[in-house]
Formats: C-alpha cells, sequence, structure tokens
C-alpha cells in the first residue's frame, strides 16, 4: 500500500508540505516544552543541581530554598493509592461488562462509565471539597482511625485530627478519575480474547471465573498492564481534581490524614505568586520533572499498548 | 465440601465482587452527577447569564463575563487547533502513510494527549505571557489548541485509514491528483468521523482548568478584549469554589452544572454519532 507517486501537480506538493508541516508541530511543541522549560529553569538548576534538587526536602520561598523531594513524594504517593484503589474495581467493571452483564446492560454500563472519563477534573475537585470531604471527615476517617487504632504500624496511617483535607481524600478522588481509563482499556483487551480459547476452557468444564482467571487474564495481560500504565501517567499529572483537597503542605508525612503537596498542586497555587526569580524558576523546574517523569511513564504504556496490538493481531 | 463447590463458590464469590465494582463505578457516577444537578439547578437563574461579577461578598451578579471568556477561549482554540489537527493527521494516514515518521508522530501525538496539560500552561507562560509582560486570552486559547492538536490529529489519522484504499485508486485512476482525491473523496467518506473527533476533543478543552491558570488567568469585569486577562467559567469555578462566600460557591455550583451538561452533550452526541457510523 506505500505511495510512490510522482507528484509533478504544484498544487500537490503545496498541499503535502503544509500537512506535513502541521503534523510536525507535534514533534516541535514536545521539543519547545523541553527547551523552554530548561531554559526557564537553568537558574534553579544552576543553584540546586539535579540530585540535590531531587532529594531535598526544603521549600522556602523566603529563604529561597527549594527542594522537589516533598512535590514527588505527594505526588508518587497519591498516584500509588488511587492505583491501588482503583485497579481492583477497574478490573471488576471490566470482568462484568465482558463476561457477566447480559447484552442489554453491556452498552449502557459501558457509556456509563466512558461519561466518568468525560466529567472536568474541576467538577470531581469541587465535588471533593464539599461533598466527599465532609463525608470524610465525618464518617469514613474516624472509622477507619477507630478500627486500626490497636493495630501497631498501620495505625500510624492514620494519626493526626480527620480534617478531609488530606491524602487520603485526594487519592480517592483520583481513583474515580482513572478507574474509566483502566477499565475502557482492559474491557478493549479482554473482549479480544478469542472465543475459541474460552469455549476450550468451558468445555473440560472450567467455571466462569477460572475462565475469567486462567484464561482472559493471562491473554490480555499485556493490555491491561498497558492500560493501568496509562492511568499512572494521568494520575500523576491530574492537577484540579487534587488542588481542592490536598491543602498546599510541603512536608513529609506518614499518615494519610495529612494534608501535602504534589507537583501539580504546588504549581497551580504558587506559580501566579511567584515574586522572585529563584522561586519561578524552581517552579519551572517542578514542572519540567513532572514533564519527564510523565512523559517516560505514558512512553512504557504505550510501548506495552502496542506490544499487545502486534500480539493479538498476529 | 467436594473440591467441585469450593470451585463454584469461589466462582460466585469472585464475580460477585466483580458486579459489586461495576455498580460501584455507576454509583460513583450517579454521586458526582446528581450532586452537580442538584446544587446546580438550585443557584441557575437568568441573573447568572446576564449580570456580571457582583463586587467580592456582596449577594447577587452574575458569570456574565465568564461565559463570554469561556466561549472566546474554545472558540478561537478550534479555531487554531482543528485545522493544525485535521492537516497533520491528513499527513500521516495519506503523504506519509506506512514510513517511520508517520509512526513516530503517531506514537508521540499519542503521549501528548495524556501530557498534565499545567505542563502545557507553564510552557505558554513562559512563551507568551512573559514576554507580552501580562497574561492574555490568546495564551490561554494557544495553551488549549497544544492540548487539542494531538486528539485531532489522532482521531482523524484513524479516520482516514478506515476509507478503503480502493476508493483513492478510483480516482487515481481518472486522472486526480492526491490532493484532489485527498480533499474530494477522502475527507468525503471520513467526514463524520472527523467531524466527531473535532466534537470530542472540544468536549475535551472546555473543561480544563490547568492551563488557564496562568495564561488567560481571569477578569472580575467583562471584556472580550483577547489580549488582556479574560475570564473563563473553569477558572471562576476553581476561584468561587475555593472563596469564603456562600454566594460565591452556589455561583461555582451553577458554573459547573452549565459546562458538565455541555461536556455531557458533546460527549454523548460523539460516541453516539460513532455507534451509528461505524457499527
Amino acid at each position: 500500500m506505500a505511495i510512490t507517486l510522482k507528484r509533478k501537480n504544484p498544487v500537490d506538493l503545496i498541499f503535502s508540505s503544509i500537512t506535513g508541516l502541521a503534523s510536525v508541530t507535534v514533534i516541535i511543541f514536545i521539543i519547545g516544552i523541553v527547551y523552554v522549560l530548561m531554559s526557564e529553569s537553568s537558574l534553579a538548576i544552576e543553584k540546586f543541581g539535579i540530585l540535590k534538587f531531587l532529594s531535598s526536602t526544603e521549600w522556602n520561598p523566603v529563604k529561597e530554598d527549594f527542594g522537589a523531594l516533598t512535590n514527588i513524594y505527594g505526588t508518587v504517593l497519591t498516584t500509588f493509592l488511587s492505583l491501588l484503589f482503583a485497579i481492583p474495581v477497574a478490573i471488576g467493571i471490566a470482568i462484568f461488562v465482558t463476561e457477566i452483564a447480559p447484552d442489554f446492560l453491556k452498552g449502557p454500563i459501558g457509556i456509563a462509565i466512558e461519561l466518568l472519563a468525560a466529567i472536568p477534573s474541576i467538577i470531581y475537585g469541587m465535588w471533593g471539597l464539599f461533598t466527599l470531604s465532609p463525608i470524610m471527615s465525618n464518617h469514613i476517617e474516624p472509622f477507619l482511625k477507630k478500627v486500626t487504632a490497636g493495630i501497631p504500624l498501620v495505625n500510624i496511617l492514620f494519626q493526626g485530627t480527620p480534617m478531609g483535607i488530606d491524602i487520603l481524600t485526594a487519592s480517592v478522588i483520583l481513583s474515580i478519575m482513572i478507574i474509566p481509563f483502566t477499565a475502557s482499556i482492559s474491557r478493549d483487551s479482554f473482549n479480544l480474547t478469542p472465543s475459541v480459547v474460552k469455549e476450550s476452557a468451558y468445555a473440560i468444564g472450567a467455571t466462569q471465573w477460572e475462565v475469567v482467571k486462567n484464561v482472559v487474564l493471562p491473554y490480555s495481560k499485556l493490555g491491561v498492564f498497558g492500560g493501568i500504565v496509562l492511568s499512572l501517567g494521568r494520575a500523576l499529572g491530574e492537577t484540579m481534581a487534587v488542588a481542592f483537597v490536598l491543602g498546599n503542605n510541603h512536608r513529609i508525612t506518614t499518615s494519610l490524614l495529612d494534608a501535602a503537596a504534589t507537583i501539580t498542586v504546588t504549581l497551580a497555587n504558587e506559580f501566579a505568586e511567584a515574586d522572585n526569580d529563584v522561586y519561578l524558576s524552581s517552579l519551572f523546574y517542578l514542572a519540567l520533572v513532572l514533564f519527564v517523569m510523565s512523559f517516560i511513564t505514558l512512553a512504557i504504556a504505550k510501548f506495552f499498548l502496542l506490544k499487545a496490538e502486534r500480539k493479538y493481531s498476529r | 465440601m467436594t473440591i467441585v463447590q469450593k470451585r463454584k463458590i469461589e466462582g460466585t464469590i469472585a464475580l460477585t465482587f466483580s458486579t459489586l465494582a461495576a455498580f460501584l463505578g455507576l454509583f460513583w457516577l450517579v454521586f458526582i452527577l446528581g450532586d452537580v444537578l442538584v446544587h446546580g439547578m438550585k443557584a441557575l437563574n437568568l441573573n447568572l447569564f446576564i449580570n456580571d461579577p457582583a463586587p467580592a461578598g456582596v449577594e447577587g451578579g452574575g458569570l456574565r463575563n465568564a461565559f463570554v471568556g469561556q466561549l472566546l477561549i474554545t472558540l478561537f482554540a478550534t479555531v487554531i487547533g482543528v485545522p493544525v489537527g485535521v492537516l497533520g493527521g491528513t499527513f500521516l494516514a495519506e503523504y506519509a502513510r506506512g514510513r517511520m515518521i508517520a509512526r513516530m508522530i503517531s506514537i508521540l501525538a499519542d503521549i501528548m494527549v495524556s501530557v498534565p496539560s499545567i505542563v502545557i500552561g507553564t510552557f505558554i507562560y513562559a512563551a507568551l505571557v512573559r514576554p507580552v509582560g501580562h497574561f492574555n486570552g490568546w495564551a490561554g486559547s494557544i495553551a488549549l489548541a497544544i492540548i487539542m492538536v494531538p486528539v485531532v490529529l489522532r482521531t482523524t489519522e484513524d479516520m482516514l485509514s478506515l476509507v478503503p484504499w480502493t476508493l483513492r485508486e478510483a480516482a487515481f485512476a481518472l486522472g486526480a491528483p492526491y490532493y484532489k482525491v485527498i480533499t474530494q473523496i477522502v475527507y468525503r467518506g471520513a467526514a463524520t468521523g472527523i467531524l466527531t473527533g473535532i466534537l470530542l476533543s472540544i468536549a475535551r478543552v472546555a473543561g480544563e482548568t490547568a492551563p488557564l491558570l496562568f495564561t488567560s488567568f481571569n477578569n472580575s469585569f467583562y471584556s472580550v478584549n483577547m489580549n488582556q486577562p479574560i475570564s473563563s467559567l473553569t477558572v471562576t469555578i476553581f476561584q468561587y469554589a475555593m472563596g469564603p462566600y456562600d454566594s460565591w460557591h452556589e455561583q461555582a455550583w451553577a458554573a459547573a452544572f452549565v459546562i458538565t451538561i455541555f461536556i455531557l452533550i458533546l460527549t454523548i452526541t460523539g460516541r453516539l454519532i460513532i455507534k451509528w457510523r461505524y457499527r
């Protein structure tokens, strides 16, 4: 199907150049983002270096001393917790939609889950602040505190006053946001399992769950894994959903009931009011760190999804 | 208990959990949407659309500035982003079909779709806000356009690839140059799909807040000047919801209601078109 037409027509040459230029903008954006962020953060890179910036827990605009570790900690912790909450639910949804649901329910539930993905993140954030946060602080968090009170190590996670503006609430909201991504990719991967393979498992007497567990899941694990990493990349960069309910607290805390800061929340809260060059430069540096983190994660996700695609199309 | 019974019980438990998971997903959807609807309906009135904000803390006033600003920012983002995306997708699916460069750009565009939007905000701040010296509406539109381009580009590429190659050959055989084949045959065949992609990309950027925070910023006065800071619904929601006044919270809910309905309608329309056209 390769095209080796001779383009004698001058209009064609112009049109192909315009379209070519338009598609190259994607590359230009990426190079532009990296270049601009690097040059803007050069002041902070010079002052704090790379390893020192990444490992320092300082975030002190007054003394002009900045480090990224508290932000990275918040980002990684909320992302990890949200994946922990979201993955079982998302895979459960995918199993329900592909294997259990009667045909007339498959479509509507699939659309409903996709609508969850269409709701803008600011709505999640606002709902989290006004609705979920009071529920968390009045009911769920005191309950968790009570249950875990006697258990050593686990009770460290629930120390402090339940305020509702904390890591736990932010992670719950984030998990609701990423459920649809994981669920829809898992569903698509499950659907690609050849029915002949499933039928042969049924034929030797496997139960429906055994078919899912031993045939469908192993067959589609590449795609599911790709979907999970994609959600991870999304969660890393999510801003508005967590900005409302995380507080903006530059400390490393062990309790999930404490406020924290992620890279995105710090940027959203402090970027417009950074009043000196080092401060602003450090914020650009944070943005660069976030861009690199999410770009690598998304590239890994894409790698697995492509590999899965190649495997299924064979 | 026999082994068979044990397997059956295990299966029932696992499938029950899956079903519960599906209902948990539905529960969140109903919970969030219901909450937005209930609060939003209560706060919704005509004044919201025809009045500008009252001074902070004073009751009354509306969000006319934010509605108009949001419309302008989204409109210009669409005008800038859609042509670039559609043309870029055309190159990948037509002129560069099957080549390395097409594969590479396609993969990079997929990654760009999920890159944190706040990073794009900081990028545009450095490129278009600081040199000018103040926040401006154009910067907001361009930030949104950058988010739009990869989305439109990828859907266009996919939709053009669905048009059968033989259709192009038929046109080539009549002596048509490639650009004519593309604009008159291929685009026509893929029009619905491309349009759907555009709808979904508008739905995607209409709810974006993070890239507008330090580009178009906010403006508590009515303004249609894209060279100055301009208000948007999403940034207003952020400011009002975090603010101390109950009247602000109510207006934030109303704005959230309007924007959610708008986006859901776009999304559902897009999905229905895909279902109806590409069954």
